[in-house]
């Protein structure tokens, strides 16, 4: 019941980003089924809408692979924060990494989420996916009653990072270095790799966080 | 439209790769928890991975086109409210809204 209360806000907001993935499918001419069949068996959100272009494309399997591989490479990142050690059982701990979504990890990493059990993460990340596979099928059989003049749902996902941006920065309110060097590195990734934005943009923000972290023991050192 | 074996093929793909680069680096990293610069990274990181989420989201704005106006004043009316109101459906319907309504109205193309 926790869990139900915990995923409220932010998976009632995964209902209209899987809507629009949902619609994005059908527009794009693929099958209404590969709405629950990305949403269930590959679950990860942006990657599912870049999915959906190279499908259409008919992109090389390989292809596929190497985008799935460099879009999602960010979640290795993931592991470092993520407290897979109170999740209890190895089916159990099978499952929470299977569905460790951005959503998820924002959730679970967060203050108020410090005591929170095995079953409460679980459930959690479960309801996660069923908002998201609902979404995305309601969206998909329903799609065709949307005008083709009505663009920008795909917007959802960029609210909804925001939002949990948002959420994050202010629980470190007296950390605003962290944002800014996070800032710094997509803004360099951008400019310099924008091919690959992600991968690079992590990998600076991390290089940047251990320079900090040496520093400041640096200077407490000789203080 | 693609065939069956095709989308099922693409989607088992994607899968795997997916699950792999989210289960197998606890498996690599569990050593390491203990450890204070983990620590200090697993504290500082969930905060900076959302800005860079956000930013990556943001790549493709067609700056300083007309058509980056819809998502831009869209973002900012998703954080005012966050910020104002601090509930999730509500930033991300009002956000969403105002953006679909600006791109299919006074930006269509």
């Amino acid at each position: 019941m926790a869990a139900l209360k915990d995923s409220t806000s932010v998976g009632l907001a995964l209902l209209p980003l899987g809507l629009a993935l949902g619609v994005v499918i059908t527009r794009a001419g693929l099958p209404w089924w590969c709405a629950p069949l990305f949403a269930a068996v590959v679950y990860a959100g942006s990657f599912e809408f870049l999915l959906v272009g190279l499908t259409v494309a008919a992109t090389p399997l390989a292809t596929i692979a190497l985008t799935a591989f460099l879009v999602n490479v960010r979640h290795v990142f993931y592991a470092l924060s993520f407290p897979l050690h109170r999740v209890r059982g190895r089916l159990a701990k099978g499952y929470s990494t299977f569905a460790l979504t951005d959503e998820a990890y924002a959730m679970t990493t967060g203050g108020q989420a410090q005591s929170w059990s095995s079953a409460r993460i679980l459930s959690l990340q479960g309801i996660f996916q069923l908002y998201w596979v609902g979404g995305a099928t309601t969206g998909a059989l329903l799609g065709s009653l949307i005008p083709d003049r009505i663009t920008g749902l795909d917007f959802a996902m960029t609210a909804l990072f925001a939002i949990l941006a948002t959420d994050a920065v202010a629980e470190r309110r007296n950390d605003l270095p962290t944002p800014v060097l996070a800032l710094f590195s997509a803004l360099a990734a951008r400019l310099f790799f924008p091919g690959q934005l992600l991968l690079v943009a992590f990998s600076l923000f991390t290089a940047a966080l251990l320079a900090r972290h040496l520093a400041t023991g640096k200077r407490s050192h000789h203080a | 439209m693609p065939d069956i074996r095709y989308l099922l093929l693409a989607a088992a793909v994607s899968a795997a790769i997916t699950w792999a680069l989210r289960a197998v680096p606890f498996t690599v990293l569990a050593p390491l928890r203990s450890s204070k610069t983990v620590q200090y990274l697993s504290t500082r990181m969930p905060a900076g991975v959302m800005v860079i989420l956000l930013a990556y989201c943001l790549r493709d704005l067609p700056l300083p086109h007309s058509g980056a106006i819809p998502p831009l004043v869209a973002l900012a009316v998703t954080i005012g409210l966050h910020l104002w109101r601090r509930n999730t459906l509500l930033s991300l319907i009002g956000g969403t809204t105002v953006n679909v309504a600006l791109a299919s109205t006074l930006f269509a193309h």
